[in-house]
Parts: structure tokens; C-alpha cells; sequence
């Protein structure tokens, strides 16, 4: 069933607040909602919380033959899948455009910014690749999923550790997890999506819109950025027009944003490392 | 189904405390020869067996009585009543409950009326306190309304009216202008319908407001100002996971940020 639109009295309410300067979960306009990582117990199973946006990405790998163009070359697939079990606006088999868009940010955002070194992927040339898939489940919609999912996702591969290959001559050994210490994927950099929402004409902007404001929202634009400062991609997929000024304005906010963002997850992953070598002594 | 019933210990499923069911569970049926060991309010060991009445979450599957939900199992001598106490965020409309929609559409016969359910529900034209052909209110697309379900029927769209049928009085149903709507969990919908529930009581004794409750988990909450709907909205939001000393020190903090 089609979800239905926020009633007039929301609408007003919401747009009344924002006039006065407040938004109805209580934050101000460039606060994030509070954001949680928790980790599986399997490497590169994380869950993400955002608000009550709920997001769980595995990474898994597997070798298979490359392209015969690209003989060195690796793979990192992204599967992404709205299922009604985050939302009942979500129906399966039947892709919205929200899917086509959440999907198209997280591909660019993570593969096109050469997040991760897909050369380093490679076993044998021409042979033998690594072939790196991160499905990520929506478990429950809030508003913002493109931030939640991205930083699920890059979390998920930083998280990752595939199993060691030793190569002799032709022969290539795999080896499990017990047999050898599995090792982490080379990152180059840590993008983070910030995603804004436009009210008002443009005059009120506010960062990680929930589901409602997304409802009623005018435009939205969403920053990748990493943490260097280098925009890793920019989408403002229609929505009301800009000035120059308010996206310098908003790429400000998001640089204090990302850094934030990244530290968490750092201090996240270090946590939860620290925890694995207690748990193995 | 029926030999499992008999190898059940006895007793097991007796209240001491909260009784936890899970789905699938069985409830030893009427008829059962169950022995309590102090009181007999839970089954009757007599011929005749005691008349029964199921709410939700209770299933009568051949001769034995089954959970079909995971909640606390409740019960009230009165009537005899037994019920599952469970949490969810999806509505499913019962005859008699009190719900908030937002009008989808309409027709000359109908509103269509969104309650949260996996289907819409039509509230009729006429279904209002003195409506008539001639006069009837107007209720415009994306209003909030406050009404009652008349008919809930697993196999067809729900049916609402706005007057009580009783009385044939509005008795407070209609529309519901201005101010905010949330949505909760369905268990804290009705919980806030408990007279017992503290956090209405605490938030009222600092500022006066208005509040809907639907058992659909959809609340309407007025007050003077938008910054008081936003703080008194997030504070019901707030108070699912606490206990009352908990809303206490909650409700103090936030009134001293206003």
C-alpha cells in the first residue's frame, strides 16, 4: 500500500516550529540524531541506529575469475533492498525510486570515491580475484537512510577481515580463519554521506531529516565527503533550486559533521578490537 | 494438538508473577483436569465447564486455547477474561476501539481514512452527530479525525462513525484541528489510556494541554505553544521504557528546559 501523506495538521505543525526555530524531536537544525554502532559477532557485521533509523550491513568475499579487460582488478558490489520490514510503504519485488536513489548514493558514494583499493584484491592476475559484496538490510525507516546506510557500509568493509592467501608458483592457498590471522581491506579514505533537507525556499536547512520532515521536506541535497575534505560526491536529485552560497554553507557544516562521524567510528572500531583481544586471550 | 495438552505439567502456564506465553503455546483448555493448589479463579475442575471469554492474542484451535501472540497473559475474574498483553507498531482495527485517521480521499458516500492499518477504512458521510443528507460536516483531505471503529472485519476495509451509538452523541469524536500527531507503539497507546499511567498526570500538573489517544498509536497532543507540543510530545515518546520514578525525574528535567 502507497504510505499515506503526513496529515495538514502535521504539515502545519512541523512547518510552524521550524518558523520558530524548532524541530519537533527536540534537536537544532545541524544536529545529527544520535548515532550507534554496534558490531556482530562475525567480522564486517555491523548495525547502525540513527534516531530509530536502523541499518545492518554484512560484508562477505568470495574469489572468483576477473574481467579479461580489468585482469587485476577486484570487486565490491553493493546490495541494498528496502524491505516492507522497515517500512509497510516498502513492498518486495517492486523497487521505488527512493530504492533506485538510496542504492545509486551508496554505489557512488563508496565505489566511484575509490573508497576501497580494489587492486589490492587481487590473488592471481587474470586468475584469482577477491570479490567483496556488502549487502545492507534497512531494518527500520526513520528518515535519512542514505547516511545510516553509508556509514554502515564503509564501517562494515573497515570492520572486514578476508581470509590470508599465500601464493606459490600456480598454487594458491586459502586459509581459514583459525589457521591464520584473516587480514583487513586497504581503505583509502572514509567517505560520509550528510544528507540535508530544504524548507521554507531554501531559507531553513536542516541536516539528518527524519521520515517526517523528509515527507514534507522542499528539496533535499546529500554531501559525501571524507574527512580530508574532498567531496566525494554531491546529489541534489531535484527538489527546489540553490544558491551558490547555501551549498558552500552546508559543505561547512557537513566538514564538522563528517569529522565527528569518523572519530565515532574509529573509536567504535577500536572498542570493539580491543574487546576481540581480550576475548581471545 | 490434543495429547500435548494432557502431557503439559500442570500448572505450568499458571499466573504466579507475570506469565510469559509465546506463540504456539497452549493454554490448558476448559475441561482440563487442572489442579491449582490454593485458588481455582484460573480453571475449574468441574463437569460443567466454565464459560471462557478470549481476547487478543488467544486462539480456540479444536478443544484446546492457544497464543497466537508473545505478551503477558491476563486475565480479569470478571467475565472470566483472558487476554495477551503484547507490544506491536502495526494496527489491526477491533470493533469498538477508539482510532485517529487522516482522511485519504473522499466520495460522495465515504471518507477514506487512514488508521495505520493494512487496510484503509471508510467513515461515512453520515456518520457524524445530527448529520443529514442536507447537513453534514465537510472534512477536508489530510484532516486528523477522531473516531470510533464500527465494524472490524478480517476479510473487509473497517468501517468508523463519529458519534457514540449509545447515545448517538458525538461524545468527542470529529475532527481535530491544529496541533500535533505522533505515532507510538500500540502497548503505549493503551497504556496511556490507564488511569494508572503516571506521565499524563505528571506533564498535566505543569501545563495544561489536550490529548487524543488512538488505539492505533496515533496521539494528537495541543497546548499553548509549539515549543510545549514538542516537549510534551517527545515525553510521552520518552516514557514507553520507564518506570514512574524514572517519567518523574524525566518530566522534571525537561520542564526546566522550557
Amino acid at each position: 500500500m502507497k504510505e499515506a501523506e503526513p496529515s495538514t495538521n502535521e504539515r502545519e505543525f512541523l512547518l510552524a516550529a521550524l518558523k520558530d526555530g524548532a524541530r519537533i524531536d527536540g534537536r537544532n537544525f545541524y544536529d545529527f540524531r544520535t548515532l550507534r554502532l554496534s558490531f556482530g559477532s562475525d567480522y564486517g557485521a555491523v548495525e547502525v541506529q540513527l534516531g530509530n533509523t536502523r541499518v545492518l550491513a554484512k560484508v562477505s568475499c568470495e574469489v572468483i575469475k576477473p574481467y579479461p579487460d580489468k585482469p587485476t582488478e577486484g570487486f565490491l558490489m553493493f546490495s541494498t533492498e528496502l524491505s516492507p520490514m522497515a517500512s509497510s510503504a516498502f513492498e518486495v519485488g517492486r523497487q521505488t525510486d527512493e530504492e533506485v536513489l538510496v542504492s545509486r548514493l551508496i554505489e557512488k558514494a563508496m565505489r566511484r570515491s575509490r573508497a576501497l583499493d580494489t587492486e589490492g584484491l587481487c590473488i592471481v592476475a587474470g586468475e584469482k580475484v577477491w570479490s567483496i559484496r556488502v549487502d545492507i538490510h534497512f531494518l527500520d525507516h526513520d528518515g535519512n537512510l542514505v547516511d545510516a546506510a553509508c556509514i554502515a557500509a564503509i564501517t562494515g568493509l573497515l570492520h572486514f577481515r578476508r581470509p590470508d592467501v599465500t601464493v606459490v608458483g600456480e598454487e594458491v592457498t586459502i586459509h581459514t580463519l583459525e589457521q591464520r590471522n584473516p587480514v583487513p581491506l586497504s581503505i583509502h579514505h572514509i567517505p560520509i554521506c550528510i544528507s540535508f533537507a530544504f524548507f521554507d525556499k531554501g531559507g531553513c536547512v536542516i541536516v539528518d531529516p527524519t521520515h517526517l520532515e523528509e515527507q514534507i521536506k522542499e528539496g533535499d541535497m546529500t554531501i559525501t565527503l571524507n574527512v580530508h575534505k574532498e567531496v566525494c560526491a554531491l546529489s541534489k536529485a531535484g527538489g527546489i533550486p540553490m544558491e551558490l552560497d547555501q551549498i558552500i554553507q552546508c559543505s561547512n557544516i557537513a566538514v564538522v559533521k563528517v569529522a565527528e562521524i569518523t572519530a565515532q567510528i574509529q573509536a567504535a572500531l577500536d572498542a570493539d578490537a580491543k574487546k576481540r583481544q581480550v576475548s581471545r586471550k | 494438538m490434543a495429547s500435548i495438552k494432557t502431557e503439559q505439567p500442570p500448572g505450568s502456564l499458571l499466573p504466579q508473577g507475570p506469565s510469559i506465553v509465546l506463540p504456539g503455546d497452549l493454554l490448558p483448555a476448559p475441561g482440563t483436569r487442572l489442579v491449582t493448589d490454593d485458588d481455582d479463579a484460573f480453571i475449574t475442575t468441574s463437569t460443567t465447564a466454565p464459560v471462557i471469554k478470549l481476547g487478543p492474542g488467544l486462539l480456540v484451535d479444536d478443544d484446546s486455547i492457544g497464543a497466537i501472540k508473545a505478551g503477558i497473559l491476563k486475565h480479569t475474574p470478571t467475565g472470566n477474561r483472558w487476554w495477551v498483553e503484547s507490544n506491536q507498531r502495526r494496527y489491526v482495527a477491533a470493533q469498538g476501539e477508539s482510532v485517529v485517521g487522516v482522511v485519504i480521499s473522499k466520495s460522495a458516500e465515504h471518507y477514506k481514512m487512514d488508521i495505520g492499518a493494512a487496510q484503509h477504512a471508510l467513515l461515512g458521510v453520515l456518520s457524524f452527530e445530527g448529520a443529514s443528507k442536507r447537513f453534514k460536516p465537510d472534512i477536508k483531505i489530510g484532516s486528523l479525525v477522531y473516531c470510533r471503529v464500527s465494524l472490524a472485519n478480517k476479510d473487509m476495509e473497517a468501517e468508523l462513525e463519529c458519534f457514540n451509538p449509545t447515545t448517538m452523541k458525538s461524545d468527542g469524536y470529529g475532527e481535530l484541528k491544529n496541533g500535533f500527531a505522533i505515532k507510538t507503539s500500540l502497548g503505549l497507546a493503551r497504556r496511556l489510556l490507564d488511569p494508572k499511567t503516571l506521565i499524563l498526570r505528571l506533564l498535566g500538573q505543569h501545563t495544561p494541554f489536550e490529548t487524543v489517544i488512538g488505539m492505533n498509536g496515533k496521539i494528537w497532543v495541543d497546548s499553548e505553544s509549539p515549543k510545549k507540543i514538542i516537549l510534551i510530545c517527545n515525553a510521552i515518546k520518552n516514557s514507553e521504557f520507564l518506570s514512574d520514578t524514572e517519567c518523574k525525574t524525566m518530566v522534571k528535567t525537561v520542564i526546566e528546559k522550557l
